[in-house]
């Protein structure tokens, strides 16, 4: 197959600009463990009310200092809400729905995930600025899914 | 006497219908989601135009097109087309099918988007419907198939016009991409919203989604590519740049685009991360074909350039036929798949997704590369079918001059603002970007953009729309241009490497068989509960 001068120096080029985006997301995701979440966990969707975590969903702070949140995302809101977490802390998450599938973002950060009835979903994630942030449902949901919004309170490090 | 391309206008007319209804569909929600108010907004009728649009667009409007050029390729290319009966079937299968789903959507009875996630649940004729649509297309793959074989049998040794070899990539691509569709659809969620079994897992539909999800696209743009490769250099006054790449670009996507699935599962619980960074690597493979595409093309289009006369390094852009409706509409296409292509390699890198990932950015990618570069491709190439399979030349000459430039303002407008909006958080899908309440003040003037953007997308889209219509309601002439192909500055000798369907399709299967069976055997080896279905639309 002849192929003809330029188209070959641009074919190794696209080919090591594929490596290049490939290398530095093996690296980031070798070195620092940067991954999305991807929890396998599963739990019964139509006995959450009974479960003894995800039946009360809260912030609890474990005995090493870490804290961990339950939610539960459902049509057309967020439990608990607001949630309010310290700053500079990991925080994580776990998440699951009784109903359909719905969607947890954190507004201006990258906590970010699927909320799947039937699974947990879980990842960890450190607020570096204190503030107020928009949580929204980012998977259509139903007829209010525009409307279910939540409120994340990170909250200043005590003196 | 039956007319020799009734198969393809029959295609196109549908292709065309759906257009018209899936635009009206779309401009509603443009203004909804920028709460601009207009008679009978409400909720309920933006997510079901939501559904409607996505379905009528990405998948009736696109199929059928893709159909109806199939067949006008095959009786050009190969000057047979072996089943007509069986084509008719096909046709008639997937007309019905796609009038019944249509008509759920319509009726506010299936309201789940053209994604369908379970445990939503749509009316069983939605699901019932949209599996006739995909059966006809498969009797079409088999009609276009058997045409190819009856020419070979006629031509050995020689290689396949490089249009037919490209739609016989396309067909392979859509057997691999709808068996996975196919699993969930006929296999989990037909009996489930008949009432046969009450429970679906709504991680094992999702993950037989994307396998389905992501090879369609590619099923989208592969025929766009065929028209670049053996349409548009003709168009243009030139010669194909190299023939051999194009063939060798068609069979890296059969080998690729099926493995790939999960970059758009990246957020989602239940696979695990090694797999997911597995499918990144793939889908960052599947970007080299269209690198050598985007050489191959404007190589081409540079050689018509020169052709017509063009001396310095740049002036062949300006020698180009820009005001040929055809010309513009496929050029801009492929201008918008630029920057489509890289918007696509951020969603799909693997940590960065979750910066994007269902926001109002994804839908402001999807529409330069689907909505621009396929949509307009498709645009460009009915008004070069539409005189050569009706025998009428094109009316409204100066509208169908206007409109890809149009398509093209409006698209810069509404896409731009969404990829921004997406990145300052607002979510995709939304009735009103306020939100519940005043939430919306970061993206709130981007949406009214978009909003206008959406307005001249639709003025666009009915300037096409009455192009179509206007030649096909004009009288016969004998003077319409004649099918010719691009013709290559090399054409092919003999059958190569990448001629050999059979090994690369086996090869492909291989693929997908190892990217979907140990992660769906993890995910069924689970302790799972099902879901029912919900309704809350």
């Amino acid at each position: 197959m002849g192929v003809e001068r330029y188209e070959k120096i641009w074919m190794w080029g696209a080919g090591m600009l594929i490596a290049m985006f490939l290398g530095a997301i093996s690296l980031t995701a070798g070195l620092d463990a940067v991954h999305p979440p991807s929890h396998l966990e599963t739990v019964d969707p139509a006995a959450l009310d009974t479960h003894p975590e995800f039946g009360k969903p809260s912030v609890t702070v474990k005995p090493d200092g870490s804290v961990v949140v339950t939610v539960v995302a459902s049509m057309f809101s967020f439990a608990p809400d607001p949630i309010e977490v310290p700053v500079n802390r990991p925080v994580t998450f776990r998440l699951t729905s009784p109903d359909v599938i719905h969607g947890f973002q954190v507004v201006g950060t990258n906590a970010n995930a699927m909320v799947v009835p039937g699974y947990v979903s879980e990842f960890s994630v450190t607020f570096t600025h204190p503030g107020e942030y928009l949580i929204t449902c980012n998977e259509y949901c139903g007829i209010a899914h525009h409307a279910m919004v939540g409120k994340l309170i990170v909250k200043p490090e005590l003196p | 006497m039956t007319r020799p391309h009734s198969l393809a206008s029959a295609n196109l007319g549908v292709s065309i219908g759906a257009f018209a209804i899936a635009s009206a569909m779309g401009v509603l929600q443009a203004l909804s989601v920028a709460d601009v108010e207009f008679p009978h907004r409400d909720a309920g009728l933006y997510y079901l135009a939501v559904t409607a649009h996505g379905v009528l667009m990405a998948l009736v409007f696109t199929t059928f097109f893709i159909m109806g050029l199939g067949y006008a390729l095959a009786h050009e290319a190969l000057g047979r087309i072996v089943g007509r009966t069986w084509a008719w079937v096909a046709f008639w299968m997937a007309a019905i099918g796609s009038t019944t789903a249509a008509v759920t959507i319509l009726l506010g009875k299936s309201t789940v988007l053209y994604t369908f996630y379970p445990p939503l649940q749509a009316h069983p004729l939605f699901y019932i419907g949209a599996t006739l649509l995909v059966v006809g297309s498969w009797i079409w793959g088999g009609v276009i198939i058997a045409s190819h074989r009856s020419w070979r049998r006629e031509h050995p040794g020689v290689p396949a016009p490089l249009s037919i070899h490209g739609m016989l990539a396309t067909i392979i691509v859509w057997y691999l991409a709808t068996t996975g569709l196919a699993l969930e659809v006929v296999g989990l969620l037909v009996p489930w919203s008949l009432g046969f079994v009450t429970t679906v897992d709504p991680m094992v539909a999702r993950t037989l989604f994307w396998w389905f999800g992501h090879p369609f696209v590619y099923f989208l743009v592969m025929p766009a590519y065929v028209i670049w490769y053996t349409i548009l250099p003709r168009v243009a006054g030139g010669r194909l740049f190299s023939d051999s790449l194009g063939r060798m670009v068609f069979i890296l996507f059969v080998v690729l685009s099926t493995p790939v699935g999960f970059h758009h599962q990246f957020a989602d619980p239940g696979i695990s991360a090694g797999w997911k960074l597995a499918h990144t690597i793939t889908t960052f493979a599947v970007i080299y074909p269209s690198f050598v595409t985007a050489f191959t093309i404007i190589a081409s289009l540079e050689v018509a350039g020169r052709m017509r006369g063009a001396r310095g390094l740049f002036n062949w852009i300006g020698r180009l036929p820009w005001s040929d409706p055809v010309f513009a509409s496929i050029a801009l296409a492929m201008i918008s798949f630029a920057f489509g292509g890289f918007g696509g390699a951020i969603n799909a890198a693997y940590a960065m997704n979750a910066m994007v990932h269902n926001t109002a950015w994804i839908q402001g990618h999807f529409h330069v590369t689907l909505g621009t570069t396929v949509a307009l491709t498709f645009i460009g190439a009915t008004y070069w079918l539409l005189p050569r399979i009706s025998g009428r030349p094109l009316r409204f000459r100066t509208l169908a001059i206007a409109q890809p430039y149009l398509w093209t303002a409006g698209m810069v407008l509404f896409s731009t603002s969404y990829h921004i909006a997406g990145l300052r958080g607002l979510p995709r899908r939304v009735y009103s970007a306020a939100l519940s309440g005043s939430d919306g003040a970061a993206w709130q003037s981007l949406t009214v953009l978009a909003a206008i953007g959406g307005v001249i997308l639709f003025v666009s889209a009915l300037a096409f729309v009455v192009v179509a219509a206007g030649t096909w309601m004009s009288r016969r002439t004998d003077d319409v241009p004649a099918f010719e192909f691009a013709h290559a500055l090399h054409p092919p000798a003999a059958i190569g490497i990448w001629d050999r369907f059979g090994l690369w399709t086996i090869l492909a299967i291989l693929l997908v068989a190892a990217a979907y069976a140990y992660p769906l055997m993890t995910l069924l080896a689970h302790p799972r509960y099902g879901s029912p279905g919900f309704k809350p639309f």
